[in-house]
């Protein structure tokens, strides 16, 4: 390219294109360098000097090729001998094993073919290649900054500034629409709102998950844990939705260990109290329970929760406790809640804490 | 339920095309399994149908052994009453299948003091187990052993796992493959534990296991997460050797090790010189 | 192509002019080939391309070949992905299953769950896909890791490639997001817990982020779109990004060509190695196919993600050891390390720094790794090409910032296990993680000390090498009675290793034109002062020289000096 320059056009560009003198920064240069000893005497193989070993090698090459051949053949042969019978998973385990055999071992003869081929039979010698500094020559350089500086004078890019403005504007504005329009990737309702209430109201009877069968309180016996979904869920339309709020961990203690914080007393039941499994650090479901320490451990990021204590953290990195849900029963002895949690389950949130 | 003979139609069904080196090995493994697995469910099923067939005329003889074995190996912690001391817990009430469970598995006598009881060799004979549980049944009311109908491994696999993934697999892992708890303690393996054992700690939640009585999962469901337990063994992965079970972690180690390990040594023979 | 050996090209030409003749005594099958290349070069010209890079040089070294496991790998993803796509549902739709797998017949799952699982049970070779693909992405990351881990540690980074170092870091990024979408896909349990902790991570961002979560989501956690805006992004968008800088990536690696260690006959101004065509070529070709191979074979042999274990998603059941793929270990570990109650209300407002903390820490070591090489062409002010790569040793600090980059995500890593090296380890979990955390925090200190220390250590050692020769373990008794070990010279060559290598000194601060002394460069002269502080000189010829005057009398028995 740069032979075709036209030396006398280059004018003035070319000063200004004209790099500095390359700096070697703090670099320390060695007043009388070592000098290179060039390359070594090229090595030898045997491959080179015993023609019946070359041939060897020849031989080894496509033999492995012809491996290769007959092990996708075996491939394709596992894949009719070994067919999947409905409900066994041995024998899928047998056509996975053995499809992947043959298709693993037909590439790999490939592969290694191919090194050896390379390594033993094919020219040894290291070529040298001279390298060029990455830049374009001063001529090339002078050029594109003259392609610039002519683009720039015939279109007035720089010139008309109203013109160049008002196309950034344009190019910003257009943007916008593309923005906004992800707006309805989620529904129209505030999600702070959404956030903030579950199933769970006064009266919900509790049930075991997933069959959705009510708990009578005297079931509950001391050191159980029973799973629980509000009953109103099996019936729910946005059921995962609703169920990643609404899960609760049902667990009985005995009274007198629990020390529940004023106002909460009457929360629990018998000893039965009933906690949000949702974590209050990222929302794994904490339901890791220990009937005679009383922890409460999630699996994902190890919080651990005092049930005796109201579920404070006392260990990992969740900041507040699990909200409890306030339980009674019903006439007929059933479980049954209070009310909806009183404050937001799951991860914290920005607003969380606004009323 | 539908799947029951199904499966065990599989398990049938699944021994003949069996031929490969690696299909070998597991058959040999699982081979293993099952009849040690069906041994140990023989032997026990044999005793707990004893058992629970003279639990209401227990003769007066096996308590009376099974309080002195109690005196000898338990007492210390339990209280010559059974009922308990700062160093173990009272035991009125806990039932014959929590002795079961504890003694049957080596827990029990424990060891030396730690995070939680260990599994250990089985310190006492079928026998004396059961003379032990007959006295400590005797103390209180309290789960009996389970009958042998819940413990054959046909029920429906497919509730049990559904059951198994909400109640148990956050502690003990979606394969069974244990997990860790708070402060040096931890869920166990499940595997190779027998029906019976797994069947009596739902029941009695042993240590700090919580207690899964028969309102909270129905005894057949208890036989539905044994029979996906079972299903579990007997059905090694479909996909291969298992790593463990233990997910993505053991997978990522597989392949730095291994497999970029392998590879490493690969570009290592590629770029070497030939002779 | 067949202008490949000496004589075809110069037939090739003649051909050429002669509109499509064909080579001189052309051998069988030649001729076909000729015509072929003819007609596709009538209408590509790539001859030039062939004359261009037909005969472009690589230097042989087994580290040069880890970005093309990671490039080999990422053409295994995209044919066995292919695959999958032919049969996968990305849809959240609800489904009973009724496939053959017994444990879960009757199961309420997703049919992006559920075509997970046929692809599986029902389709032969399905398994093999899916688990060939999943453990090619493994190791897709793995290479790209470790290759990074190469350019860094020898330097391969500094001018001109300092944007190409940038595009692979992008590439990294890409890769880890590709990764994280694909886990999420068969919507199972594992996945979609991962799926809830992304989710209570974005609502702990202040202000914006219950409302990114919600439009992520298209509503409330999980929602039924997640899967399938996953699944585009999948497949198309982080896809055509990827290809888009490898091609960038690769185009800019033709341009700088490739770096070299230090040797005899190796210069900043050459490239010694060998021709692509035909040994290169035939050596990476054949790379593929073993890289494909062992996935293959690692693909039938192991099961990975077994998601007929983990059951369809449900946001109440968990399993024990939940972990992401290993390449999100680091940013959970991360928000495994974080302390209690790391959270406050400010105005009314909740402020999560049990989460922001972590997803800083991870951002700051992201960004440090991004922006290295800017970091240390500034500090050394040195606009020179690099095409010799150093030695580790031959950087102390920059080594030294390597190791404790990587100690602080080794720590990371490692925390996303930490109930797994308590339970096989029978330790505690919480003294796990409370020794994590020192190693987070103190760790990389630690390490970047003691990495100095062993290069300078190493470095000494070499000058003591250069200037005296090997240790030959022979002791001689000289006339006099005094006992010495014999030193073996070093060979012209062995000598060229050792010495050649680049030295820096620390800026002096000095006033700019102006006479002013900045205060960037104040910065500047203390950065470089803390990494060119503490350094060995590489040996010097007129070193050598004194070194043989002194020992000359004393050749035959050796070096009697140190």
């Amino acid at each position: 390219m740069a032979d075709h320059d036209d030396e006398t056009l280059a004018g003035s560009a070319v000063e200004k294109a004209e790099p500095q003198k390359i700096s070697a920064g703090t670099a320390v240069i060695p007043a009388d360098p070592f000098e290179n000893p060039g390359e070594p005497q090229h090595h030898i193989r045997m491959t080179d000097k015993d023609p019946a070993e070359e041939k060897r090698a020849a031989r080894q090459v496509s033999t492995l090729f012809f491996a290769s051949i007959v092990f996708s053949c075996l491939a394709v042969a596992a894949y009719i001998a070994f067919p999947i019978k409905d409900g066994d998973t041995g024998s899928i385990r047998l056509n996975n094993l053995f499809l992947g055999l043959g298709i693993a071992l037909g590439l790999l003869a490939i592969g290694i073919g191919a090194v050896h081929w390379s390594k033993a039979i094919m020219p040894a010698r290291e070529i040298t290649e001279q390298r060029h500094l990455t830049r374009g020559s001063d001529a090339t350089r002078a050029k594109a900054v003259e392609v610039f500086e002519l683009g720039n004078k015939e279109s007035g890019f720089g010139r008309r500034s109203l013109i160049r403005n008002s196309l950034f504007g344009a190019l910003f504005a257009f943007i916008l629409p593309g923005v906004v329009i992800f707006r309805d990737l989620g529904p129209k309702v505030d999600p702070n709102v959404v956030l903030r209430h579950t199933l769970w109201k006064k009266g919900m009877h509790l049930t075991l998950d997933p069959s959705g069968t009510r708990i009578k309180a005297a079931d509950v016996t001391l050191g159980s844990a029973f799973h629980v979904i509000p009953e109103s869920l099996l019936d729910s339309e946005d059921l995962l939705e609703e169920k990643a709020k609404a899960a609760v961990l049902l667990m009985r203690l005995k009274p007198e260990d629990l020390h529940e914080p004023e106002g909460r007393e009457d929360w629990q039941y018998n000893g039965i109290v009933a906690y949000s499994k949702i974590c209050t650090h990222v929302g794994c479901p904490v339901a890791l329970y220990e009937q005679q320490t009383h922890h409460l451990l999630c699996p994902c990021h190890q919080s651990t929760f005092d049930v005796t204590e109201n579920c404070k953290v006392i260990f990992g990195p969740a900041s507040r406790p699990l909200p409890q849900l306030p339980i009674t029963v019903d006439d007929q002895g059933y479980l049954v809640a209070q009310s909806d949690f009183h404050e937001p389950v799951g991860p914290s949130f920005w607003e969380r804490d606004r009323a | 339920m539908f799947s029951s003979s199904k499966a065990t139609a599989t398990a049938g069904r699944k021994r003949v095309g069996r031929r490969s080196p690696l299909a070998t090995v597991s058959l040999i493994v699982v081979g293993l399994l099952t009849t040690g697995g069906a041994y140990a469910l023989f032997t026990s099923t044999a005793t707990a149908e004893t058992g629970s067939g003279t639990t209401s005329a227990v003769s007066q003889d096996k308590v009376n052994e099974g309080q002195k074995l109690f005196a000898a190996n338990c007492a210390t912690c339990h209280n010559m009453s059974g009922s308990g001391t700062t160093e173990g817990p009272s035991l009125i009430g806990v039932g014959a299948a929590a002795v079961d469970f504890q003694v049957g598995t080596g827990r029990m006598p424990a060891a030396a003091n730690g995070p939680q009881a260990l599994e250990k060799p089985v310190q006492f004979t079928n026998e004396q187990i059961q003379a032990m549980a007959a006295y400590v049944a005797s103390l209180g009311t309290g789960p009996s052993e389970p009958q042998s109908k819940y413990l054959k491994e046909n029920g429906n696999a497919a509730n049990g796992a559904e059951l198994f993934r909400i109640n148990c697999a956050m502690c003990h892992n979606v394969a069974g493959a244990g997990g860790a708890l708070t402060e040096g303690k931890f869920a166990p393996s499940l595997k190779g534990v027998s029906s019976k054992h797994i069947y009596e700690a739902m029941l009695t939640g042993p240590q700090n296991m919580p207690v899964f009585n028969d309102m909270n999962i129905t005894p057949q469901d208890k036989a539905d997460i044994i029979t996906y337990l079972k299903y579990l063994e007997k059905n090694p992965s479909p996909g291969g050797f298992q790593l463990g079970d233990l997910g993505p972690v053991s997978e990522g180690l597989f392949i730095w090790i291994f497999g970029l390990g392998a590879i490493v040594a690969i570009t290592v023979w590629l770029t070497a010189r030939s002779h | 192509m067949s202008a490949t050996t000496e004589s075809p090209v110069e037939t090739h030409e003649v051909g050429y002019a002669e509109q499509g003749n064909m080579p001189l005594r052309p051998a069988k099958g030649s001729k076909l080939m000729g015509a072929a290349a003819n007609y596709i070069d009538e209408r590509t010209s790539v001859s030039g391309l062939v004359k261009e890079v037909g005969r472009k040089i690589f230097p042989d070294h087994w580290s040069f070949m880890l970005g093309e496991v990671a490039l080999y790998s990422f053409v295994v993803i995209l044919l066995s992905g292919t695959f999958l796509t032919f049969f996968f549902q990305p849809s959240m739709a609800e489904v009973t299953y009724n496939g053959s797998y017994v444990p879960l017949k009757g199961i309420d799952m997703s049919a992006a769950m559920q075509s997970a699982l046929n692809i599986s049970f029902e389709i032969r070779g399905g398994l093999l896909f899916r688990q060939i693909h999943h453990w090619a992405a493994l190791l897709f990351i793995a290479a790209i890791g470790l290759h990074m881990l190469r350019i860094f540690f020898t330097g391969a980074f500094r001018k001109p490639r300092e944007i190409n170092w940038f595009i692979g870091f992008v590439l990294f990024i890409l890769a880890l997001a590709e990764g994280f979408t694909g886990y999420s896909l068969p919507d199972d349990l594992l996945s979609g817990n991962g799926l809830r902790i992304i989710d209570g991570m974005v609502k702990g961002i202040p202000v914006l982020g219950v409302w990114i979560s919600y439009l992520l989501f298209g509503g409330e956690f999980p929602g039924t779109a997640i899967v399938s805006r996953l699944y585009s992004l999948h497949i198309m968008l982080l896809p055509a990004l990827l290809i888009a800088m490898l091609g960038a990536h690769l185009l800019l690696l033709v341009i700088n060509k490739h770096t070299q260690f230090s040797g005899p006959g190796k210069t900043n101004n050459n490239v010694v190695g060998v021709p692509v065509m035909p040994v290169f070529a035939a050596k990476a070709g054949g790379f593929f196919f073993i890289v494909f191979g062992v996935i293959v074979l690692i693909a039938s042999l192991f099961t990975i993600n077994p998601i007929w274990n983990y059951g369809p998603y449900d946001p109440s059941p968990v399993s024990a050891g939940t972990q992401p793929d290993w390449y999100i270990g680091f940013a959970d570990g991360a928000l495994r390390l974080a302390p209690p109650h790391w959270e406050v209300v400010w105005g009314g407002y909740t402020v999560s720094f049990n989460i922001l903390v972590p997803i800083v820490v991870l951002m700051g070591l992201l960004a440090t790794v991004a922006f290295y090489p800017f970091i240390e062409g500034w500090v050394t002010g040195d606009k020179r090409e690099h095409h010799i790569l150093d030695r580790p040793r031959n950087a102390p600090t920059r080594t030294a910032i390597g190791a404790a980059l990587m100690t602080l995500y080794a720590a990371l890593w490692a925390a996303a296990s930490s109930d797994l090296m308590a339970t096989h380890f029978k330790l505690s979990i919480d003294q796990v993680i409370h020794v994590m955390q020192f190693l987070t925090v103190v760790g990389p200190f630690i390490a970047f000390w003691i990495t100095k220390r062993v290069c300078l250590g190493l470095q000494r050692k070499d000058r003591e090498i250069a200037l005296h020769g090997h240790e030959s373990g022979r002791i001689v008794r000289l006339p006099g009675g005094e006992f010495i070990e014999v030193h073996t010279p070093l060979t012209e060559y062995e000598r060229w290793t050792l010495v050649s290598y680049n030295e820096y000194e620390p800026l002096m601060v000095r006033p700019n034109e102006r006479g002013v002394i900045t205060p960037v460069e104040r910065v500047r002269a203390a950065v470089s002062g803390f990494f060119f502080e503490d350094r060995i000189s590489p040996v010097t010829k007129a070193e050598i020289e004194a070194s043989h005057h002194d020992s000359h009398g004393a050749i035959d028995a050796g070096d009697s000096h140190h």
